[in-house]
C-alpha cells in the first residue's frame, strides 16, 4: 500500500516536470500586440468600406467588417495557420471575433471524419454553443429589465 | 496625424482587452470557451449600463472586434427592439442584431470544413 503511494507521488512529480511551463511575460506581450493588430486590421477594413461605399450606415459597415474578419479567420483555420497564431498569442487570438470564428471552424474540420451531420454540424457548436446561449439569455434579461423600466416611464 | 492617433487607440484598447483575456488564462487556467462566454457577458453588461458607446467612440475596432462587441450588439439589438416592439423584442432583438456574424461563422465553417482536412497537431 505504501509502495503504491510512493509510486503515485513519483508519477505526479514526473508529470509536473514534463508539463510545458508557459512563461507569463512573453505570452502577455504577444497576446497584447497580436490582439491589437487584429483590431487594427478590423479598423482598416471598416475604414476601407466607409471609403468605398460612402452612404453605408455605420452599423452595416461594422457588420461587413466582422463578416470579413470571420471569413479570414475561418480560412486561416482551414489552412492551419490560425492554430499556430493561437499557440503563440494565446488570449490575443481567442478574445477577438476571429477567435469565435476559429472556435466554430476548428472542431468542424477536426471531426469531419465522423460525417457531415454528427461530425461537422454537431461539433461546430462545442465552444460557440455556450457563447450563444449565455449571450442570448443575458441580453434577453437586459431586454426584460428595459421592458419593465419602459412600462413605468 | 488624427488618423494615426485613432489607430493608436484601436491598437492599445484592443491589445489591452486581449491581454486581460491572457491574464485570466494564466492566473485561473480558464478554458477558451469560458473566456468567450465571460467576455460576451461583459459586453452585454457594458451596453446595458450605457458605457459601451463611450468606449466605442474613441476605441472603434479596439472594442468592437473583441467578442465584447458581439455581446454589446446582442444587448443593443434587444434594447432597441424592446423600445420599438415591446415584449416581443426581448426574444427577437438580440439574434436579429447579431445574425450576420453568427450566420457568417456557420457558413464559412461549413464550407471550409468540406474543403480542408484536419492538420495533425504536433
Amino acid at each position: 500500500m505504501k509502495k503504491n503511494e510512493e509510486r503515485i507521488k513519483a508519477y505526479n512529480k514526473y508529470v509536473s516536470a514534463k508539463v510545458p511551463k508557459t512563461k507569463p511575460w512573453p505570452t502577455l506581450f504577444n497576446s497584447f500586440w497580436v490582439g491589437g493588430v487584429i483590431c487594427l486590421i478590423g479598423q482598416g477594413i471598416n475604414d476601407l468600406i466607409l471609403f468605398l461605399v460612402p452612404n453605408i450606415s455605420e452599423q452595416s459597415a461594422w457588420a461587413y467588417t466582422l463578416i470579413a474578419l470571420i471569413f479570414i479567420a475561418a480560412f486561416l483555420t482551414g489552412i492551419g495557420v490560425y492554430d499556430k497564431i493561437g499557440k503563440f498569442a494565446g488570449g490575443g487570438s481567442i478574445v477577438p471575433i476571429t477567435g469565435f470564428s476559429n472556435s466554430i471552424t476548428s472542431p468542424s474540420i477536426e471531426f469531419k471524419s465522423e460525417g457531415i451531420i454528427y461530425g461537422i454540424c454537431v461539433k461546430m457548436f462545442t465552444i460557440a454553443g455556450p457563447v450563444i446561449v449565455f449571450g442570448v439569455i443575458s441580453s434577453a434579461l437586459v431586454g426584460l429589465i428595459y421592458y419593465i423600466i419602459y412600462l413605468f416611464i | 496625424m488624427e488618423m494615426f492617433l485613432d489607430y493608436l487607440w484601436v491598437f492599445l484598447i484592443g491589445g489591452l482587452v486581449c491581454m486581460i483575456g491572457q491574464i485570466l488564462i494564466i492566473t485561473t487556467n480558464i478554458t477558451s470557451a469560458r473566456i468567450l462566454v465571460t467576455f460576451v457577458i461583459v459586453g452585454v453588461f457594458l451596453e446595458a449600463i450605457g458605457v459601451f458607446d463611450y468606449i466605442s467612440a474613441f476605441a472603434g475596432a479596439g472594442i468592437n472586434v473583441p467578442i465584447i462587441g458581439f455581446g454589446a450588439s446582442l444587448a443593443k439589438g434587444t434594447i432597441g427592439a424592446v423600445k420599438s416592439q415591446g415584449l416581443l423584442g426581448i426574444f427577437t432583438g438580440g439574434l436579429t442584431a447579431t445574425a450576420g456574424g453568427i450566420a457568417a461563422a456557420i457558413i464559412f465553417a461549413f464550407i471550409f470544413a468540406l474543403i480542408f482536412r484536419s492538420h495533425t497537431k504536433k
